[in-house]
């Protein structure tokens, strides 16, 4: 049976001047936590967008292969797009902030995107959003379905915007740095929450995130992203194990690890920034910044394997 | 919301009381009103007995509250050259005024809003640059130009529709469009303005990434959002059509409130003139709130 999401050699462009997704490539299996890690800019977020399709006015995908489900999401028009998203594909996002309609009420919002897909009644709908903002641990969930969202906190809607992605039974969830805008505990809580509904549901997760902490403890599998390209992937442990491809061993050194840190060891970094790429650029994205890159490194950049299920793209090692 | 609304209403009061005050003002500006009323051919004696009769050899401050007192209570005097009540006379001219007016606004927003939508849906488009261009013109032609063209073209040389007068529908039409078309501009601008911010917003990337239809992301999430200023801005047009009506009404000989004005300044009929300006202002202050109110209703983040 063909993975979940099978994304093959991506490519995303605004206007033929910026390559924001360059050749990236991912899949991820039913029931698979699979998390997109990289820093600012790299493109993560619009990998995410481009799969929904849902890319800003401008922005041009082009894939070797994009299937979900089997089904060939190239081939199909806004209509067809349109029946699978907040369908079978659904999708959370960074701002939970703005992310919500300030002129309809929470409950208004989730049975609509309910009674779009299915055929309900408004009771029904109504029953299961209440029944789901339960699940997601927002307490009175009667008053809430009739409040705005300027009454709730920024937890509190990213919490409706995840109930509210649920409301089809989804097998695909996108979330695209959904803790990002919020405080350090509610960060943590949300995370719980998506890892266990993601246990509970049996759904496959596409989780986009900076934060290796998370990673470690709910990915199944994880890619690193660089400058528009899948760097690395692997399985959680083997990546976090034998990291392979120099950005993906300097992120690892950014983070502090209790025990294994020493304490007069100073914390690692990546000197620099993502470059902005344009089309038409050859060889490694991340030369400028490589503490190993010399002359070749402006050519080749050859797929290597390191063990099954897990490829790098890197000329270096092993 | 209610303490929303009470603080309007004083302001609102406010505001009537300062238009009260100015329309008193100016008219005693404009020279002494015995002897405009008098007449250019009247004899000294002539003119003190009128100031007299009309009460305008008292102080002025008392002339002001007596007016205020009386207005308060309804009674706006009477006129010196119809010999009758102004409120009378207002009442009478007011149907006219409102329907055009009303005429005036809703071709307004029938125009507009389509127009807008559509501008902003395709926007950067020949289509877009064609609503601006056109608004950018609506917004320079002079009323009065425009009416008479509307006139010329359609009353005289075509003789489809009547060119002066109230007696049927037809009577309303050119001077509806010529009225709309002052609105039309700022309210096509601003339904473009705001379906474009909405169209960028973080929600209406919500609504698509529920797989919401086309026209349930345009009409009811974006529009929603982006009619908020536009209902202000129409309630205000109405209260502008309303006293701005005088130039209309007088190219299309409509006997409503701003002819009456008109009349009145030209006959020195000072209460009626007070009148007027009073009544249009208080309908300008009652659209304000009713606006403020629909943006409440509108926009859930204001009953707060």
């Amino acid at each position: 049976m063909s993975a979940l999401l099978d994304v093959e050699r991506l490519e995303v462009g605004f206007g033929g001047r910026t390559s924001a997704v360059r050749g990236a490539s991912l899949t991820v299996e039913r029931g698979e936590t699979h998390c997109l890690v990289g820093e600012s800019g790299c493109g993560k977020s619009v990998t995410a967008l481009a799969i929904m399709n849902l890319l800003a006015r401008g922005g041009h995908r082009t894939a070797q292969r994009l299937t979900f489900q089997g089904e060939d999401l190239l081939k199909l028009d806004d209509r067809g797009m349109a029946r699978l998203r907040g369908n079978a594909m659904a999708m959370i996002f960074q701002e939970p902030m703005t992310s919500l309609n300030p002129a309809y009420t929470i409950g208004s919002q989730m049975t609509e995107v309910m009674r779009r897909h299915k055929k309900v009644s408004q009771r029904v709908a109504i029953d299961r959003a209440a029944d789901l903002l339960g699940q997601v641990g927002i307490t009175a969930p009667g008053l809430r379905l009739g409040q705005f969202p300027h009454q709730l906190s920024g937890g509190l809607r990213q919490r409706v915007m995840i109930a509210m992605a649920l409301m089809c039974e989804p097998q695909l969830l996108i979330a695209d740095e959904p803790t990002t805008a919020l405080d350090v505990t509610v960060q943590a809580q949300i995370l719980r929450l998506l890892a266990q509904l993601q246990r509970d549901l049996g759904l496959g997760l596409l989780l986009i995130t900076h934060d290796l902490g998370i990673v470690a403890r709910i990915a199944h599998r994880v890619s690193v992203m660089y400058a528009g390209e899948v760097v690395e992937s692997a399985a959680t442990a083997q990546l976090f194990a034998d990291p392979k491809h120099p950005y993906t061993q300097g992120l690892l050194r950014c983070v502090p690890v209790p025990g294994k840190q020493r304490q007069d060891e100073p914390l690692g970094s990546i000197p620099g920034t993502v470059p902005r790429i344009g089309p038409g650029f050859e060889g490694c994205g991340f030369r400028d910044r490589c503490t190993f890159a010399d002359a070749t490194c402006a050519h080749t950049v050859p797929h290597q394997t390191a063990a099954p299920g897990h490829d790098y793209l890197c000329r270096l090692a092993p | 919301m209610l303490r929303f609304l009470f603080r309007r209403l004083i302001v609102a009061l406010l505001v009537a009381a300062t238009v009260m005050t100015l329309a008193f003002i100016l008219t005693r500006l404009s020279g002494d009103l015995a002897i405009s009323i008098a007449g250019p051919n009247a004899t000294a004696a002539d003119i003190e007995a009128v100031r007299k009769a009309y009460g305008l050899d008292r102080p002025v401050l008392e002339q002001f509250l007596d007016w205020v007192g009386r207005a308060v209570t309804g009674d706006l005097g009477n006129s010196y050259f119809f010999q009758t009540r102004v409120s009378t006379l207002i009442a009478e001219r007011m149907p006219v005024t409102l329907t055009l007016g009303l005429t005036g606004l809703s071709l307004a927003l029938l125009i507009s809003i389509p127009m807008g939508i559509l501008a902003a849906v395709r926007e950067n488009t020949n289509f877009d640059r064609a609503v601006q261009m056109v608004a950018l013109i609506g917004q320079a032609m002079p009323s009065f130009w425009l009416g008479l063209l509307l006139m010329i073209v359609f009353g005289l040389s075509l003789g489809w529709l009547p060119i002066s007068g109230t007696g049927s529908w037809e009577h309303f039409v050119m001077p509806g469009i010529v009225l709309a078309f002052s609105a039309v501009p700022a309210l096509t601008r601003l339904t473009r303005a705001g379906m474009i911010q909405a169209m960028g917003s973080d929600y209406i990337r919500t609504a698509r990434a529920k797989g919401l239809s086309r026209a349930s992301i345009l009409l009811k999430h974006a529009l929603r959002n982006a009619a908020i200023p536009v209902v202000a801005i129409a309630a205000v047009q109405l209260g502008f059509m309303l006293g701005g009506s005088i130039v209309i009404e007088q190219v299309f000989a409509l006997h409503g409130v701003g002819f009456l004005a008109w009349e009145s300044i030209a006959k020195n009929d000072f209460p009626v003139v007070q009148a007027v300006v009073l009544v249009l202002a208080v309908i300008y202050v009652a659209l304000t709130m009713v606006s403020d109110l629909l943006n409440a209703v509108l926009d859930p983040r204001l009953r707060a």
